[in-house]
C-alpha cells in the first residue's frame, strides 16, 4: 500500500511532502503477527501439536484429544491473554491521551490496585462467582478512579494532570498494602492462589472469562475508540482543547472511567498484569500511528500479539513451571520504561 | 452587537485575595484589531482563561456575538471563537497537517470523514500563516516560531468570525512578528473581529484601531494609541522611566524605556 493511500488525513496533491501518520503497514504487520502467535499459542505447550492438526482441531476436527487440548484448554487461554492485552493498552492509550502523559497506564494510576482490592475483598468475602469478582473490580476500580481524582482536585485546586498521576502512585501504593493485610491471615494454599492471581495469569482461562472480558473490551473500548477525536483535542493541554471545543472537565472523566473499567475487566479475569498499558500505546506512535483512533486499533493488535507471546513465555520458559504473566511482561515493560525516560529527558 | 463585549468581568483565584479581574469592561469589534495591553500580572491571559471558560466569573458578563457565553455549546463557541493561547506543549507530537486539521475539530463528528470544505479550510490556514515549510515535520521538531505559526494555522482553519490570540509573537523574530501582525490586521480588514494580548507595545500602536490597557486586574486606561501611549500612565503602570516618541515612518506613538540613573559611580 502506497504511503499516500495509506493514511486517512486529506489527501492533497497542492502540498505534497507533507508527513502524515501512516498506520496501516503496522496494523497489518500486527495483524499477521498476532494470528502466528495465537497459532503457537494453541500448538506449543506441555504436550505440543503439529500446525496442521492445530488448525484441523479449531474446526473440531481430528484426534478427540488434540481438540480437547485446543479447543478447551489453550483456546480460552490464547483468547483470555490477547483480550487482555488488547484491553489494557486501550486503556493505557486513553489515559496517556487525556493525562498529557506518555507514561501514564492504569497499574501507575492505582486504577488496578483498585480493582485488585475489589477482586480480593469479594474472594475473601466468599463472592467467588467471576461475574462477582468482576463487580467487585469495578466497583474497586471507580473507588479508585473518584478517590485519585478528588485527591488531585483538592491538592491541585482543579483537575491537575500531572497531580493526577502523583495522587494515583499514591493510592496504588494503598492498595497494595491492604491487599497485603487481606491476604496476611489467609490459609497457605489459598494465599498461593491469591498471590499467583496478583502477578496476572490466565492459566485457568474458561470460555465463560473469554466472554465476559470480550463484553467489556468491546463496550468499554468501543466507546474510547468513539471518544477518541475528543481525545485528540485533550491531549493538546486544557485551554487549547478548551478551544477546540471540548468538554475539557466532562470527557476527561468519562474517559478516565471508561479506562479504569476496561483496566479493571482485565485484572477480574487474570490479575495484575503491569507495563503493557504503558509499553504498547508508545510503541503503536512509534510505529506512525499518531492520532488516537488509529493509536488505539494498533495498540489493541499489538497489546495483544504482546501477551499471548507473554503467555507463550510464562509457559515455556521452565516448563513444567509456568512463569506469572506478570512478571513476564514487567521484564519487557521496565526496560522500555526506563528508555523511555531518558528519551523524555 | 457583534464581536466580544466584556461587561464588569471578575475573576478571583481561590488562593488569592485580590481579584484577578476587577470590573473590566470593553468590545472588541468585527473589523477591529483590539490589543489587550499591560504588565506581568496584570490579567491578561486571565482573560483568555474566563473567555474559555476555565475560570468562573465572580461577577460580570461575557458575550460572543450577542450570545452569553454561559448560555453557548462548548463546540458552537470554537465555532464562533478560535484562541490561540498563551502556553502549549506538544507532548504527544502530531505531523503538522494532521495538527492544523484538528483546528477543523469544532465542525466534524465523531465519525465523520474529512469534508472537502475542511480540507480547503487546512490549506487556506496553513497558506495564511505562513506554515507552508513546516509540513514536512512532526510538532516536535518545529522552532519556537514555526511553532506559533503552527498554532495560527490551526485557530485560522477554525474559519470563526473571531480570533483571540495570546502573546502570539513571542517567540517570532522581527519578520515573522510583522508578519503576524500584517496577518491580523488583514483578518480585521476583512470584517473580523480580532482581539490581542501582546507586549509589543509600539507594535501593538501601529496596528491596532482600539487599546484596553490593564494593570492589576483593572482597566487603567483604553481607547485610541494616542489615548493609551501616554508616557505619564505608562509610567505609572509599568513602573519604569520612559519617553513616548513619535515612530517616524507612520506617525504613531512609540515608547522608549529609558535606564535608569545610577546613583553611585564606580
Amino acid at each position: 500500500m502506497s504511503k499516500r493511500a495509506g493514511n486517512s488525513v486529506g489527501v492533497n496533491a497542492s502540498q505534497k511532502g507533507a508527513v502524515r501518520s501512516s498506520h496501516w503497514k503496522p496494523l497489518v504487520l500486527g495483524v499477521v503477527a498476532l494470528c502466528v502467535l495465537c497459532v503457537l499459542g494453541l500448538a506449543i505447550g506441555a504436550i505440543s501439536i503439529p500446525i496442521a492438526d492445530v488448525l484441523r482441531a479449531v474446526s473440531g476436527n481430528g484426534d478427540a484429544g488434540t481438540v480437547a487440548i485446543v479447543r478447551e484448554l489453550r483456546g480460552p487461554r490464547v483468547l483470555l491473554a490477547a483480550l487482555i492485552g488488547a484491553g489494557l493498552s486501550v486503556s493505557g492509550g486513553a489515559l496517556q491521551g487525556t493525562l498529557r502523559n506518555p507514561l501514564a497506564e492504569p497499574f501507575l494510576l492505582g486504577v488496578s490496585g483498585g480493582a485488585a482490592v475489589g477482586a480480593v475483598a469479594a474472594m475473601v468475602f466468599g463472592a467467588t462467582h467471576p461475574l462477582a469478582v468482576t463487580l467487585a473490580a469495578f466497583a474497586g476500580a471507580a473507588v479508585a478512579t473518584i478517590t485519585v481524582s478528588l485527591v488531585a482536585r483538592v491538592v491541585a485546586g482543579r483537575t491537575d494532570a500531572r497531580m493526577l498521576l502523583m495522587a494515583g502512585v499514591v493510592v496504588g501504593a494503598f492498595a497494595n498494602a491492604v491487599i497485603m493485610v487481606a491476604l496476611a491471615g489467609a490459609p497457605a494454599a489459598e494465599l498461593r492462589g491469591a498471590l499467583w492471581w496478583m502477578m496476572g495469569s490466565v492459566s485457568d482461562a474458561t470460555w465463560g472469562d473469554v466472554g465476559r472480558l470480550a463484553v467489556a473490551v468491546l463496550v468499554f473500548g468501543g466507546a474510547l475508540m468513539w471518544l477518541a477525536r475528543e481525545l485528540d483535542v485533550l491531549a493538546l493541554g486544557e485551554e487549547p482543547a478548551a478551544a477546540l471545543g471540548a468538554n475539557v472537565d466532562r470527557t476527561s472523566r468519562q474517559i478516565f472511567l471508561l479506562a479504569s473499567f476496561l483496566a479493571a475487566a482485565t485484572v477480574a479475569a487474570a490479575g495484575l498484569v503491569g507495563f503493557v498499558g504503558l509499553v504498547v500505546p508508545n510503541i503503536a506512535r512509534a510505529l506512525g500511528a499518531r492520532r488516537h483512533r488509529p493509536m488505539l486499533v494498533v495498540s489493541a493488535v499489538y497489546g495483544a500479539a504482546l501477551l499471548v507471546f507473554a503467555d507463550l513465555v510464562a509457559r515455556t520458559a521452565r516448563t513444567p513451571q509456568e512463569l506469572p504473566l506478570g512478571a513476564i511482561t514487567a521484564l519487557i515493560g521496565v526496560p522500555f520504561f526506563l528508555a523511555q525516560l531518558r528519551r523524555l529527558h | 452587537m457583534n464581536g466580544i463585549t466584556f461587561r464588569d468581568v471578575t475573576v478571583r483565584y481561590p488562593s488569592r485575595p485580590i481579584a484577578a479581574l476587577d470590573g473590566v469592561s470593553f468590545d472588541a469589534l468585527p473589523g477591529h484589531l483590539t490589543a489587550v495591553v499591560g504588565p506581568n500580572g496584570s490579567g491578561k491571559s486571565t482573560l483568555v482563561r474566563a473567555l474559555l471558560r476555565r475560570i468562573p466569573l465572580e461577577r460580570g458578563n461575557i458575550a460572543v456575538n450577542s450570545a452569553t457565553l454561559g448560555n453557548m455549546q462548548a463546540r458552537e463557541f470554537a465555532r464562533t471563537v478560535a484562541v490561540v493561547p498563551q502556553r502549549e506543549e506538544p507532548v504527544l507530537p502530531l505531523p503538522v497537517r494532521e495538527f492544523v486539521t484538528l483546528g477543523r475539530h469544532p465542525h466534524r463528528g465523531a465519525l465523520s470523514a474529512l469534508s472537502a470544505a475542511d480540507i480547503s479550510a487546512v490549506d487556506q490556514a496553513i497558506h495564511l500563516a505562513g506554515a507552508e515549510d513546516t509540513l514536512a515535520r512532526s510538532t516536535d521538531q518545529l522552532s519556537g516560531g514555526e511553532w506559533q505559526r503552527v498554532r495560527i494555522a490551526r485557530a485560522l482553519a477554525q474559519q470563526t468570525s473571531i480570533i483571540v490570540l495570546d502573546e502570539p509573537t513571542a517567540f517570532l523574530d522581527v519578520a515573522h512578528e510583522m508578519a503576524v501582525f500584517e496577518l491580523l490586521d488583514s483578518l480585521a480588514r476583512d470584517g473580523r473581529t480580532v482581539l490581542l494580548i501582546s507586549h509589543q507595545l509600539n507594535l501593538v500602536a501601529r496596528f491596532a484601531s482600539h487599546i484596553v490597557l490593564l494593570n492589576e486586574g483593572k482597566v487603567a486606561a483604553r481607547g485610541t494609541s494616542d489615548d493609551v501611549m501616554q508616557g505619564a500612565i505608562l509610567e505609572r503602570v509599568y513602573k519604569w522611566p520612559l519617553v513616548i516618541t513619535r515612530d517616524p515612518a507612520v506617525g504613531a506613538p512609540s515608547l522608549l524605556p529609558l535606564r535608569k540613573q545610577r546613583s553611585t559611580r564606580l
